[in-house]
């Protein structure tokens, strides 16, 4: 395994997010809060040791293999939440150093769950940094570093497929550098975009960029305590639909940009992803109807929590929590679900559901005709068998190490509801769950190795299992 | 530049990893999607499957907004189809592989109706490089700039060669011949740009540049004129046996071809009335000696198995070291070695073959300066050799060699001027008109003034 280039991996991405540290430092410097001091010094040692890895690595041998991209990236991660951490602790507006990684963690990775009981006792640049956690893990650090640094060869493909979501990576254009940048242009108008809107209705401006980074990245870090409650319903409209729009597939902008339009009309994902959006509304509706004043006020907030929960943001106007047993119910599997590939979200994908669904219809059918040869499709092309088996194995991993988490948070001996949910809520970076870590609650009262098991299940999720999971492979540090 | 390449197959790859390295923006098509896995793993490119010769895949991988299209399939037929639709799609130039000689010659046909910008043949071009290096036996390799007018020559100095262990300020006082050293290879991975300190050493292998005349002078002062080639012995009766055969015949030289397909034989028999055609196994010592090794001139194995070919050129070199041989190699993984082994000159079609393509592709790059003629790629690809015109606009026209803030690991060879041939020093200027042969291990120029150090600030 090459080490040293993995080592000057790791030191471009503290050195990047010590860049990145710059944002809440003016925030800080614009509401003029001490606090912010905390991210000056975390900036410099960040940016020293990174250049310091960078300098003495110096890597000979510039090649490296899946392995080392998956490596590189799960390290990466780790490393960037351990040092993202330490202003909240510093500071001391999050005393306890587990409960800051978890906390920036479930940034990060666009989770949402937090340890405050309160988030309106922190100051703005805290606030401020945790939301924008959300929008840098949303695309995520390697895919922007990819934008600027070039690497030789396809060698980024290593790294970019480590980090993004989905089956399987597709580049938009030859080059990886031009692709990233695609990625990040189309991230960021979307965001402007949002942040417009925003303002458009009467929203404060710290608002409505933290809600934008927040809706962006599918995190949900409120900085309100009643997350989205108190606002108007036309910015709760907005942030439905764009929690919508971050949870399709980013191509799907790409192809809108270059008038493809028979691609985007052709893709399986969309298709499947909006289907169960608004089936799942409808159901929800017509449950929780008697509930809410009128209809109309009833879609809104069902819409609004279905956005937010399929596209794993974990936003919330309503107390789903309090909802009947058959929407909590749907809503938990929509947690699972997810959103699309190539997006923001979280969950196991639209498109790998569409891919299992499809093997297993075509494999019942194979019981009646057992002769019959049927080829699975998506966007009208033929899937590999070996992508279908992967998608395969990727579920039932997924479904292990769900039951393996559940199985150790259930030591600290709450109920099914909440014990269940919270794995789900941080597995699938979705935030809220249900019970005691509703939409209202919080993840402060579980225990330390629950908080550890909570916050290796959100970057298991972000990173889709495989990068975290070779970290615990002996082969993986074994001498070749 | 964006370029689409139809076809993963050896060539495509080799294509799609010299030309992503040189920047360029690289799609591949390919019916199969498992060759494309692979590409996609070690390179920076797009990969599109499907039929490359489909109006939809082409849409894809977008042709419409390439500037070439590269096709490469293992079919000519699929090839020219492939170049035809691009050019309605929208491609602006494209270039076919076409290996069937039945096709060779309709090829200004096929060029001008289907508006190809190149065709190219990797065997022909390969047979044609091969004919070039029999014509001078005591080179390794030779490869030709400015019309033929140019040669640019390899050759191995043995021991008790006069110029060894001279430095090269020393050497127009040893031998009267216009050349210029521009690379010399010590071992197997040492590659120099030499200055005038250079000491020579034997066992190095010399490139140098010089007139048509003045190398064979040079190789005569040097005594290292071997007798010129008669005979000529092929073994592998492939398309570059035949190709190389009807060049060699048409030299006046006589040509014998061990193959070991009877059929295919009596098919060379038929299209090559002047060579003998021998029925045998050239893996078999006895049929080699009994076909006449010992009485030819040269040696070239030609199969299509690399190992075959190795081991037919060790043998020849050992047990009839008067011969020139020439071993063809396809793969070309495994360079090193076959560097170090005694193999004489190797050649290899699909590095003639990307190498005829990459000059045209920076041919079409270079922009309103000075254009690249001619290409080529020296010592596996570490080094290369190209040939400028020089355009009345460049800044390095008229200013005296030794004043041009030139890179370094860079040397100017050779200037022809009106059909005159310079050999360089420091007094010299260019001029417009002029062409002009650079040496360099800097990668990818594409004008004549990037040979200049680039001004700070």
């Amino acid at each position: 395994m090459n080490k040293r280039m993995i080592a000057y991996i790791l030191g471009a991405i503290l050195l990047t997010e010590a860049c990145f540290m710059l944002l809440p430092l003016t925030a800080a410097l614009v509401y003029r809060e001490t606090a912010g001091f905390w991210f000056l010094w975390t900036l410099l040692g960040a940016a020293l040791m990174g250049g310091a890895m960078m300098l003495l690595s110096r890597p000979k041998n510039k090649t490296i293999y899946t392995k080392e991209g998956l490596v590189a990236v799960s390290l990466g991660w780790i490393e960037l939440s351990l040092a993202g951490a330490l202003p909240f602790t510093l500071s001391g507006e999050i005393p306890s150093y587990l409960d800051a990684v978890f906390e920036i963690i479930s940034g990060f990775t666009t989770t949402g769950s937090s340890i405050l009981p309160n988030v309106e006792e922190l100051s703005r640049c805290m606030l401020f940094w945790r939301s924008f956690s959300h929008w840098l893990g949303g695309m995520g650090v390697l895919v922007f570093m990819l934008a600027i640094l070039r690497l030789e060869g396809g060698q980024g493909i290593h790294l970019l497929r480590a980090e993004s979501p989905g089956p399987s990576v597709s580049k938009m254009v030859p080059r990886m550098t031009d692709s990233s940048k695609i990625l990040y242009t189309i991230y960021l108008a979307l965001t402007v975009l949002q942040i417009i809107l925003y303002r458009l209705g009467g929203m404060p401006i710290f608002d409505s960029l933290c809600n934008t980074f927040g809706t962006a990245g599918t995190g949900g870090f409120a900085i309100k305590a009643d997350s989205f409650n108190s606002y108007t319903a036309y910015e709760q409209t907005v942030t439905t639909v764009f929690m919508l729009l971050f949870g399709v597939n980013f191509s799907i902008y790409f192809f809108l940009l270059r008038r493809k339009f028979d691609l985007v009309y052709k893709n399986t994902e969309l298709r499947w992803y909006l289907a169960i959006f608004f089936s799942a509304v409808t159901l929800i509706t017509i449950n929780v109807a008697p509930m809410f004043p009128s209809v109309g006020n009833a879609i809104h907030h069902v819409a609004f929590s279905v956005s937010s929960v399929m596209t794993t943001t974990g936003y919330c106007t309503a107390n789903f929590d309090t909802w009947p047993e058959f929407s909590r119910v749907i809503l938990i599997l929509l947690m699972i679900i997810g959103a699309c590939a190539g997006s923001t979200g979280g969950g196991i994908k639209v498109s790998r559901l569409a891919i299992l669904c499809k093997s297993a219809r075509a494999d019942l059918h194979r019981l009646a005709h057992p002769n019959t040869i049927k080829v699975i499709t998506m966007d009208g092309k033929p899937v590999s068998r070996e992508l279908v088996g992967q998608v395969h194995s990727y579920f039932l991993i997924y479904t292990l190490v769900a039951l393996g988490s559940i199985l150790l948070v259930s030591l600290d001996g709450y109920d099914a509801s909440t014990t269940i949910s919270a794995v789900m809520a941080t597995y699938n970076n979705i935030g809220p769950g249900l019970g005691m870590v509703g939409p209202i609650g919080n993840f402060s009262q579980f225990s330390a190795l629950s908080k550890i098991v909570l916050s290796l299940d959100m970057l298991l999720g972000r990173l889709e299992l495989y990068p975290m999971l070779i970290l615990a492979l002996p082969g993986t540090w074994k001498r070749r | 530049m964006k370029i689409v390449i139809v076809g993963d197959g050896k060539i495509g790859a080799t294509l799609a990893e010299q030309l992503s390295r040189e920047g360029h923006e690289i799609t591949i098509i390919d019916r199969s999607g498992e060759p494309l896995q692979r590409t996609a793993e070690d390179l920076d490119l797009l990969t599109v499957e499907g039929n490359g010769a489909a109006y939809a895949v082409q849409l894809e991988a977008g042709v419409d907004k390439a500037q070439l299209l590269i096709a490469v399939t293992a079919s000519d037929e699929l090839n020219l189809l492939c170049c035809l639709i691009a050019k309605k799609t929208g491609a602006r130039h494209t270039i076919a592989r076409v290996r069937d000689p039945a096709y060779m010659g309709e090829l200004p046909l096929i060029t001008d109706d289907l508006g190809l910008s190149l065709v190219v043949n990797p065997e022909l071009t390969c047979a044609t490089e091969i004919a070039r290096t029999l014509r001078i036996p005591s080179a390794i390799k030779t490869d030709t700039f400015s019309n033929g007018r140019v040669e640019l020559l390899k050759f191995e100095l043995p021991p008790d060669c006069p110029i060894a262990g001279k430095t090269l300020a020393e050497l127009p006082g040893l031998v009267r011949a216009r050349v210029l050293i521009c690379a010399v290879e010590r071992g197997e991975e040492d590659i120099t740009i030499p200055s005038g300190q250079f000491r020579l050493q034997a066992g190095d292998r010399i490139s140098f540049v010089a007139g048509l005349h003045d190398a064979q002078a040079f190789f005569k002062q040097l005594h290292l004129g071997a007798a010129p080639i008669r005979q000529v012995m092929l073994v592998g009766g492939g398309r570059i046996a035949y190709y190389l055969a009807r060049q060699l015949i048409d030299a006046g030289l006589s040509v014998k071809i061990l193959e070991s397909d009877l059929a295919r034989c009596e098919e060379l028999s038929e299209l090559l009335p002047k060579a003998t055609i021998l029925h045998g196994d050239g893996t078999n010592e006895k049929s080699l000696l009994e076909a006449g090794l010992e009485q030819a001139d040269a040696f070239a194995a030609l199969t299509g198995i690399d190992e075959e070919n190795v081991l037919m050129s060790m043998y020849v070199r050992k047990t009839c070291p008067r011969l020139k041989v020439i071993t063809k190699i396809n793969r070309d993984s495994f360079r090193s070695i076959t560097g170090a082994l005694d193999l004489g000159s190797v050649f290899s079609p699909r590095t003639s073959t990307t190498n005829r393509v990459c000059r045209y592709v920076r041919a079409m790059q270079a922009s309103a300066g000075s254009t690249v003629e001619t290409l080529y790629k020296l010592l596996g690809g570490r080094l290369e050799a190209l040939e400028f015109r020089v355009n009345s606009g460049s800044a390095v026209c008229g200013v005296p060699l030794q004043k041009l803030p030139l890179r370094s690991n860079l040397l100017i060879g050779c200037i022809s001027r009106g059909g005159k041939i310079l050999i360089p020093s420091g007094q010299d200027t260019l001029e417009p008109g002029d062409s002009v042969v650079v040496v360099t291990s800097i990668a990818n120029l594409s004008a004549l003034d990037d040979i200049l150090e680039r001004r700070k600030g």
